[in-house]
C-alpha cells in the first residue's frame, strides 16, 4: 500500500515505566502500520502491553523511544497542547465504561469534542452531532440523558461522540467489555457498518470471539507483537441472528 | 473554547447538584449580606446624625467653656465664668462672618401648672436664639430685646411641655406657669422638632430671655455658652477664627496661652458624633469580611470535592482534546459563577435586611453604591481565589489515570 493511506505507523515503539526502583518494560519494540479503511483488533492478555499501546496510539502517553506517526504527523516531542489538538482532530475514543457526562443529553455528549475545536460554530456542532447520532441509530434519543439509555445505547452515544470530529481513526478500548453478548454483537455490527463506510478502526479487546468481527488482529504478548495476521471476518449481523431468541423471563 | 460555552458548561455542572451548590454559596451569601447590611446601616446612622444636627441649626457655631488649668490643676469646664454678654456684643460687632449671636444660660427645675408638673429645662437666650437653633413658633410670639432688658418673666414652651402641663383643648398662650419659684407667662409655643441624634427630646424645652434666667433664676453674670450663626457654611471656618480672635482679645489671653473657651462648628460636631458610628461600622465590617472569607473557604472546599468527584469527566474531556487551560478555565468559571450568584443573592439579602432594620429603627435607608460594587468585585475575586487551586489540580490531572478512576 502507498504511504498516503497509512493512518498509523509505529516503529520500534518502546515504553518503560519506573515503578519504585524497578524498570518495567511495557512495550519492548513494537512495529506495525494501520492503513486507511482497516478494522484492526489489538489482542492480548492483561499485562501484554495493549493498554500502554492504546494510550500511546491515543496520544495520551508518549513512547520512551521509537517513532509514532498518525496521519503522517510525528507525535514525538509534541507539547501537551499539541497532543490535545491531535486527539481532538484526529482521534475518536470509545471506552469500556462509555464515559458519558451524567445528566447531559445524548446530543450534548456527542457535541463535546467539537466544543474544544474553536473552528466549529455552534450551529455546525449541533448539526454534526445530530448526524453522528443518526449514524449510530439514535435519532429518536437525542434528548435522553445517559441514565435514560440502556448500556448498548450509551455505547452508541459514545461511538457517535467518537465519530463527530470525523477522526482519521477510531480507538476502541474494550468497547464491548461491559455489554452482554447480544448487545456486544449489536455494537460490533455497528462497527462493521462504520468500517464498510470507510472508517479506520483499532479495537482493543481480549475476547477472541469479538476479534473475529475485525479484518486483522495484532496479538501482543509481554510487550512484543506475537502475531499480526488477517482475520477470516465473520458478520456480526449474522452472528446476532444466530443467537437464540431472547427469553422474556 | 469561548466564554459563553464555558458559562453554559459551568451553569450545567452547578445545576447538576442544586442542593450542594446552594449550600456552598450560602457562606458567600451570608458574608456579602452581612457586609452590605452593616455598611448600609452605618450609612443610615451617619445620615440620621447629620439630619438631626442640621435640624439643630445650619451654620451653627457654638462657643463653649473650656477646661482650664491653673498651676497644673484642672479647673473643669463648668467652673469657667469668663463667657459674658459683653463677649456676645463684641462678636456681633467684630466678626463679619457671623450673622446672629445669642448668649445661652440654662437651668432646670420643676415646671408647674396648677395640679400638673413636669421636670423641665430652661434655655435663656436672645431673641435670635430661636433662629440660630432652628426653632419655629407654632402659636404666639417671640420675646423681644425689650423683654431682655426688663428681665421679663415670659417664655416660649416646646410641645412636650404643652402636652404635659395643658389639656388638649387648652390654649397655653397667656397662661402663667411656674418654673421653680419663678412664675412666667407663656407667650408662645414652639413647633415640634423631635428627638436629636443623642435621643434627647428637643421639644422638652422652655426658652426665656437670657437675662431672666441669669438674674431671676441662677443669680449669675456669666454665660454657659454662646451660639452664633455663620453667614454660610463656606465661611464657617473663617467665622470660627474671627470668634476666637475676638474672645482671645476680650479674655486677654496671651499669644500661645490656653484658651478658656472652645469654638465648635456643626461640621466638627458631626465628625465627632459620626466617628463613633464609623468605628463601630468598621469593626462590624471586619467581622462580616471574616464570614466572607469563611464563605470563600467553603467554596474552595466544594471545588476540591467537585474536582475529585469529576476526575473521570476531566479525564474524558482531556482525552477528547480539552487542553489543560480549558479544564482550568472550566473550573475557575464554575467557582466564579458560584460566588457571583452567591454575591448577588447576598446583595439582595443585605439590602432587604438593612431596609427592614432601618424601618424598625426609623433610620433613613441609605444605599452605599460604592460598597455594592466592592462587594460584587470581591465576590468575583474570591471566586477566582477559591477556584484557582482546585482548578489547577483539575488541569494537572493525568487523563490515563483519570479515565480509570472509579
Amino acid at each position: 500500500m502507498s504511504n498516503e493511506t497509512s493512518i498509523i505507523k509505529v516503529e520500534g515503539l518502546k515504553r518503560t515505566f519506573i515503578v519504585g526502583s524497578e524498570e518495567v518494560h511495557a512495550l519492548k519494540g513494537v512495529t506495525f502500520e494501520i492503513r486507511q479503511g482497516e478494522f484492526v483488533s489489538i489482542m492480548g492478555s492483561s499485562g501484554s502491553g495493549k493498554s500502554t499501546l492504546l494510550n500511546i496510539l491515543g496520544c495520551l502517553d508518549q513512547p520512551t523511544s521509537g517513532e509514532y506517526y498518525i496521519d503522517g504527523i510525528s507525535v514525538r516531542e509534541r507539547t501537551k497542547n499539541e497532543l490535545s489538538e491531535i486527539r481532538n482532530r484526529k482521534i475518536g475514543f470509545v471506552f469500556q465504561s462509555y464515559n458519558l457526562l451524567p445528566r447531559t443529553s445524548a446530543l450534548e455528549n456527542v457535541e463535546l469534542p467539537l466544543v474544544y475545536n474553536p473552528d466549529v460554530t455552534h450551529r455546525e456542532r449541533h448539526e454534526r452531532a445530530q448526524h453522528a447520532l443518526e449514524l449510530v441509530g439514535l435519532k429518536d434519543r437525542m434528548d435522553h440523558t445517559p441514565n435514560q439509555l440502556s448500556g448498548g445505547q450509551q455505547q452508541r452515544v459514545a461511538i457517535a461522540r467518537a465519530l463527530v470530529n470525523d477522526p482519521v481513526i477510531v480507538l476502541a478500548d474494550e468497547a464491548t467489555g461491559n455489554l452482554d453478548t447480544r448487545t456486544s454483537y449489536e455494537i460490533m455490527s455497528l462497527f462493521q457498518s462504520l468500517h464498510e463506510q470507510g472508517k479506520t478502526i483499532a479495537f482493543v479487546t481480549h475476547e477472541s470471539d469479538i476479534a473475529v468481527f475485525t479484518t486483522r488482529t495484532i496479538f501482543l504478548r509481554d510487550g512484543h507483537i506475537l502475531r499480526d495476521e488477517p482475520v477470516a471476518t465473520k458478520s456480526a449481523a449474522e452472528a446476532l441472528a444466530a443467537l437464540p431468541a431472547e427469553n422474556d423471563y | 473554547m469561548d466564554i459563553l460555552n464555558l458559562i453554559r458548561i459551568s451553569v450545567k455542572a452547578l445545576l447538576r447538584n442544586k442542593t450542594r451548590t446552594a449550600l456552598s454559596m450560602l457562606g458567600i451569601v451570608i458574608g456579602i449580606a452581612a457586609v452590605i447590611a452593616v455598611v448600609n446601616l452605618g450609612e443610615g446612622l451617619k445620615q440620621s446624625t447629620a439630619n438631626q444636627l442640621s435640624e439643630m441649626g445650619t451654620n451653627l457655631i457654638m462657643v463653649m467653656r473650656a477646661n482650664q488649668r491653673r498651676g497644673g490643676v484642672s479647673m473643669g469646664g463648668s467652673n469657667v465664668q469668663t463667657l459674658t454678654v459683653r463677649d456676645c456684643e463684641l462678636i456681633a460687632q467684630n466678626a463679619k462672618n457671623i450673622t446672629m449671636v445669642s448668649p445661652v444660660v440654662n437651668s432646670a427645675g420643676q415646671v408647674v401648672n396648677g395640679a400638673k408638673n413636669w421636670s423641665g429645662t430652661v434655655y435663656g437666650g436672645s431673641p435670635e436664639y430661636l433662629d440660630i437653633r432652628k426653632y419655629e413658633i407654632a402659636t404666639g410670639v417671640n420675646f423681644t430685646d425689650d423683654d431682655v432688658r426688663k428681665y421679663a418673666k415670659v417664655g416660649l414652651i416646646g410641645q412636650t411641655i404643652v402636652k404635659e402641663l395643658f389639656e388638649s383643648n387648652e390654649d397655653p398662650i397667656g397662661k402663667t406657669i411656674r418654673i421653680g419659684n419663678i412664675p412666667f407667662k407663656v407667650i408662645g409655643t414652639l413647633k415640634e422638632k423631635g428627638e436629636n441624634s443623642m435621643g434627647m427630646d428637643q421639644d422638652d424645652i422652655i426658652i426665656m430671655p437670657y437675662s431672666t434666667v441669669q438674674k431671676r433664676m441662677l443669680g449669675v453674670n456669666y454665660l454657659q455658652q454662646i451660639v452664633c450663626s455663620a453667614a454660610s457654611e463656606d465661611v464657617a471656618e473663617a467665622a470660627v477664627t474671627e470668634v476666637e480672635q475676638v474672645l482671645r482679645a476680650s479674655h486677654k489671653i496671651p499669644e500661645g496661652g490656653n484658651d478658656d473657651f472652645e469654638v465648635r462648628t456643626q461640621q466638627e460636631m458631626l465628625e465627632m458624633m459620626t466617628s463613633m458610628t464609623s468605628m463601630i461600622t468598621t469593626v462590624l465590617i471586619a467581622i462580616a469580611l471574616i464570614s466572607l472569607l469563611v464563605g470563600c473557604i467553603g467554596i474552595m472546599n466544594i471545588m476540591y470535592v467537585t474536582v475529585t468527584e469529576r476526575t473521570k469527566e476531566i479525564g474524558l474531556r482531556m482525552s477528547i482534546g480539552a487542553k489543560n487551560a480549558a479544564i482550568l478555565m472550566q473550573f475557575l468559571t464554575e467557582s466564579i459563577i458560584l460566588s457571583l450568584i452567591g454575591g448577588v443573592l447576598g446583595l439582595l439579602l443585605g439590602l432587604g435586611l438593612s431596609y427592614v432594620v432601618t424601618l424598625v429603627m426609623s433610620l433613613p435607608f441609605v444605599v452605599n453604591g460604592l460598597w455594592m460594587v466592592i462587594a460584587f468585585v470581591s465576590c468575583a475575586v474570591l471566586g477566582l481565589i477559591a477556584g484557582f487551586f482546585p482548578a489547577l489540580k483539575a488541569s494537572r490531572t493525568d487523563p490515563i489515570n483519570a479515565l480509570r478512576y472509579e
